[in-house]
């Protein structure tokens, strides 16, 4: 038993009881049935249950088709590292993962030094293919990652702070010195975002809440998040003034911000060295981690969170499933050089650093999605398919009021509400209202002989008590109500001899 | 230590020749999809917008009467052929697909009332206003060759002379007995001269009669004094009568469920009945703003499209209240009859105008071969509208239809003159002890009495 356990790995060479199979395939179903399904015990209405009930049926079966799927047809499988004996994941280094792997992998494992251009930043289109970096001097890089070609390079003579890809590798944009440009792939300029005016811009937000260093969009929602020198992280959609949700975070400011793909989890770093993860739908601490003050920050597809401190990249990884990090793998590169920026290669078990001399990628065993959708994001894309899937995606395209914080709310019913009464003054106030918007009406100007005085003015009389007509009814109801209320209370009092007196009038 | 590391080869996920098919692979996750809620909607809102930018559900007219049209009959063994008879006795036979007469069938004296098709579709019955049947048979050769058009006129089979004018025929489903109707309801065989059998029910006449497609034996019938009637042929009475308050002009039985039929009334609504139990209706379908003339059901059972004496045609749903889809034409004028093509794909017209005018079933539908991806572009498309076809923007683009000036004033003062008398009811209501007055469900509400 005791060998078993240090070795650690023999739970995968007994095979899963039955059970064990059932059970995950409801874990896996649950994930496909997306929520919860309708409450048909409530319908009274015997046609809509019937037809809710054959529906639901049918996501029952499309969710089964799709574990199934999952199950049985999937072509990779992820990546993972074990240790075995006393070893622990953390102290394995680069080179001894190198060795042991495919020479295919071992490739993704390298140093890029370029000396001059200053502190590279990266980013990478969603299909993992394509990588943009940028130097603080000006040098601005398009590399293919499958074949560590040098798709286009250029030098724009100006201090680039970021580097963005647009919606594919044909256009990115760069944050320069003053303005941010909008490049093409063969490294013309499209558009300078110089002007306000032009272009269609959606909203121009003064946050009032100080200097903010970081910014990072939410996938799952689409929310901006936006940290602030203040220690406060706030959320932004593009049609709202006002933030989404404004969260203090940290005692000083927040100098790294990362979300996890799911939407639910939020990383931050402050400078007082403390790493906090929140849970993003009750805003809370899930976990503070102490001892780092990473300058940046990046959750992989499979949830591995990589902190980037000086010259030493961690990866922190969520093992029990129960949004507990703990430390996984770490790498340091050469002292002196400081990392600028980490990035997880998506698709891919690699983490790309951007650091103050040109850039590194080390591999990182079980931190990428092994299946891609060919129609999400293919990294063997022909240029057939990506000219398509820019219609498609075009035609797709969410119109801004579509982003808010719960995106699962879009097609679901508003609960009712039921409205409180309005006041006296409210009614009253209603009743001026419709008064006075019919005085605002013109009559008609009658001619021969029909425009006298004295019928124009009963015209509006008569108008005006219609307007009055709907209030006045309500109010009757209302004292006839409490009349009645007090009737009752009346006739309780009353000896049994006299009850025979009393008016009755009809119900209403 | 044990690691593994994703590595993807090149040739496993791309494909070998150029003459392949690109491979394609999924992931079903959701996680990989975010905000898919909002692309759906936003789907669904381009796809509504598609649908009524292809909405063109005019394919022709057929043009060649010279009077009103007055009845028409689908051939239940050919698909493109469709019998229509008029005003002034003309019969024809046209081919749907190039929209010509294949031949005429004269010798009417008067109107053609009524028409049908045998269910081999080798004869043809006609009656008129003449107090004649006349049996014709169907050349094979001609309605094959279509493009022959030579529009030779046929001698009648058989002529057999009445009594009394007669009003409409329909032929039995699988069997050799027609009904006629007019002053009485009467039984034929193609063969004899005179009616098998006769069933009278009050001294009204009966304008309408249609055979029960599932049960051979039993068939409806409405009359002028505002009864629907059904007969059993192994009777010798008839079996049983329902009484509204105003006349159903045609009937129609569900081919998919043939226990219920939809009559269509006077009071511009049509009412679908369950045959065993008269009482109810099962559903009142409103939409037409004055008489409804014909009612047809689709093959597949699951619509009827209706010709109104308001200039347009409706297609309801077989449980739904309202219709999913009119059609109107500046130069269609009354529509008398209106038939559902067999393949659920067209609905054929015939109108005062003297004209037969096509119509698709479904205005956007792609007509001729779809590919595959077609097909299935098609169906989600309809998916992913009816899932948020519910919500204001997609709901007002789906329900848009341009209506006719009269149609829609028309509609207006239905809608003021309705609410009115809601009004008054729910105030005599409201004013008098509770239980007095009690209103009536809308489904029996135009039922006077069901006589055994």
């Amino acid at each position: 038993m005791g060998l078993e356990e240090e070795t650690g790995g023999s739970a995968k060479d007994v095979p899963p009881t039955e059970q064990e199979l059932s059970a995950e395939f409801d874990t896996t179903l649950q994930k496909y049935l997306r929520g919860e399904g309708a409450d048909l015990e409530a319908l009274k209405d015997k046609k809509l249950k019937g037809q809710l009930t054959v529906r639901e049926k049918l996501y029952g079966n499309s969710a089964k088709a799709a574990a199934k799927f999952e199950k049985w047809l999937m072509p990779s499988e992820g990546g993972y590292l074990e240790a075995e004996g006393i070893e622990k994941t953390w102290r394995i280094k680069q080179d001894q993962i190198t060795r042991e792997v495919d020479i295919l992998s071992s490739r993704n494992q390298y140093d890029i030094v370029l000396k001059d251009l200053g502190p590279y930043t990266l980013d990478f289109t969603p299909s993992g293919r394509y990588m943009a970096t940028a130097g603080r001097k000006g040098h601005v890089a398009i590399v293919d990652m499958k074949s560590m070609e040098l798709i286009r390079e250029m030098q724009v003579k100006e201090t680039v702070r970021d580097i963005v890809f647009l919606h594919n590798e044909t256009f990115f944009a760069v944050a320069q010195k003053k303005y941010p440009y909008i490049y093409n792939r063969d490294g013309i300029e499209l558009h300078c975002l110089k002007d306000v005016t032009t272009g269609e811009m959606i909203g121009n937000f003064r946050t009032g809440l100080g200097r903010t260093e970081t910014m990072q969009v939410n996938p799952f929602n689409g929310v901006i998040a936006v940290g602030h020198s203040g220690g406060t992280v706030s959320m932004w959609k593009p049609t709202s003034a006002a933030p989404l949700v404004k969260m203090l975070c940290h005692h000083g400011p927040i100098s790294a911000l990362a979300f996890h793909p799911n939407g639910q989890l939020m990383a931050t770093c402050g400078r007082e060295k403390k790493i906090k993860i929140w849970d993003l739908r009750k805003f809370e601490v899930v976990q503070t981690i102490p001892g780092h003050h990473a300058k940046t920050l990046d959750f992989s597809q499979k949830g591995l969170l990589a902190a980037g401190t000086g010259s030493y990249a961690q990866v922190l990884g969520d093992f029990s499933g129960s949004q507990n990090y703990s430390r996984y793998m770490g790498h340091s590169i050469a002292k002196g050089y400081q990392i600028g920026k980490v990035s997880f290669r998506p698709y891919e078990d690699v983490l790309v650093m951007g650091h103050s001399m040109g850039w590194s990628s080390i591999l990182i065993p079980g931190s990428g999605e092994p299946n891609f959708d060919t129609w999400v994001a293919n990294p063997f894309e022909t240029s057939k398919q990506r000219r398509e899937k820019e219609i498609h995606t075009l035609l797709d395209k969410l119109p801004p009021e579509t982003i808010m914080l719960d995106p699962s709310k879009i097609g679901t019913v508003r609960p009712y509400k039921k409205r409180e009464k309005p006041t006296k003054e409210e009614m009253e106030a209603e009743k001026e209202a419709a008064v006075e918007a019919v005085k605002d009406i013109a009559l008609k100007k009658k001619t021969k002989g029909r425009n006298k005085t004295s019928k124009r003015v009963m015209k509006r009389k008569v108008l005006i008590d219609k307007a009055k007509k709907p209030f006045i009814e309500k109010e009757m109801q209302e004292a006839g109500k409490l009349a009645g209320k007090r009737k009752l209370g009346e006739e309780t009092e009353l000896p049994a001899s006299l009850k025979r007196f009393v008016r009755k009038k009809a119900a209403v | 230590m044990k690691v593994k590391v994703i590595s993807r080869s090149t040739d496993e996920f791309t494909r070998e020749r150029s003459q392949d098919l690109q491979r394609v692979f999924r992931n079903f996750d959701p996680k990989l999809r975010p905000q898919e809620k909002a692309v759906e909607y936003v789907r669904a809102l381009n796809a509504a917008k598609l649908e009524k930018i292809f909405a063109r559900p005019f394919i022709g007219a057929m043009d060649g009467h010279i009077d009103a049209i007055s009845c028409m009959a689908k051939n239940p063994n050919f698909l493109k052929g469709i019998f229509s008879g008029s005003m002034d006795g003309d019969i024809r036979l046209w081919d749907i697909a190039s929209r010509k007469t294949v031949c005429q069938f004269p010798g009417h004296q008067g109107a053609v009332r009524g028409l049908t098709a045998s269910t081999d579709g080798s004869t043809l019955i006609s009656c008129g206003t003449d107090c004649t049947v006349r049996i014709w048979s169907v050349p094979v050769a001609a309605t094959l060759e279509s493009d022959h058009a030579s529009n030779k006129p046929i001698e009648a089979n058989a002529v057999y002379v009445g009594k009394n004018a007669y009003w409409a025929v329909d032929h039995q489903w699988g069997g050799d007995l027609f009904a006629t109707t007019g002053a009485r309801v009467e039984i034929w065989n193609h063969n004899r001269s005179q009616p098998v059998n006769t069933f009278e029910w009050g001294t009204d006449t009966v304008i309408s009669v249609r055979f029960n497609p599932g049960e051979p034996n039993l068939l409806a019938t409405s009359a002028s004094d505002r009864s629907i009637a059904l007969y059993d042929l192994r009777m010798s009475t008839p079996a049983r009568k329902l009484i509204m308050q105003t006349r159903t002009n045609s009937i129609a039985w569900n081919p998919m469920e043939p226990l219920n039929f939809t009559a269509a009334n006077e009071d511009c609504s049509c009412y679908s009945y369950d045959a065993r139990k008269l009482d109810e209706a099962k559903c009142v379908h409103k939409d037409h703003v004055s008489a409804v003339m014909d009612i047809d059901y689709s093959p597949t059972g699951r619509e009827f499209v209706t010709g109104s004496y308001d200039r347009t045609v409706r297609i309801f749903p077989y449980n739904g209240g309202h219709s999913r889809e009119i059609y109107h034409t500046k130069r269609m004028q009354r529509v008398f009859c209106v038939k559902f093509s067999s393949d659920a794909s067209y609905i054929i017209s015939g109108s005062d105008d003297t004209n037969l005018r096509l119509w698709k079933a479904k205005a956007s539908e792609q007509m001729g071969v779809l590919l595959p991806r077609e097909q299935k572009k098609h169906e989600y498309q309809e998916a992913v509208k009816n899932r948020y076809k519910h919500l204001p923007e997609v709901k007002r683009i789906v329900r848009h239809r341009h209506l006719p000036r009269p149609i829609y004033k028309a509609k207006e003062l239905r809608r003021t003159v309705i609410d009115a008398e809601k009004k008054k009811e729910e105030r005599r209501k409201a004013h008098s002890t509770p239980g007095s007055i009690v209103t009536e469900s809308v489904r029996k509400r135009r039922i006077i009495r069901e006589v055994e």
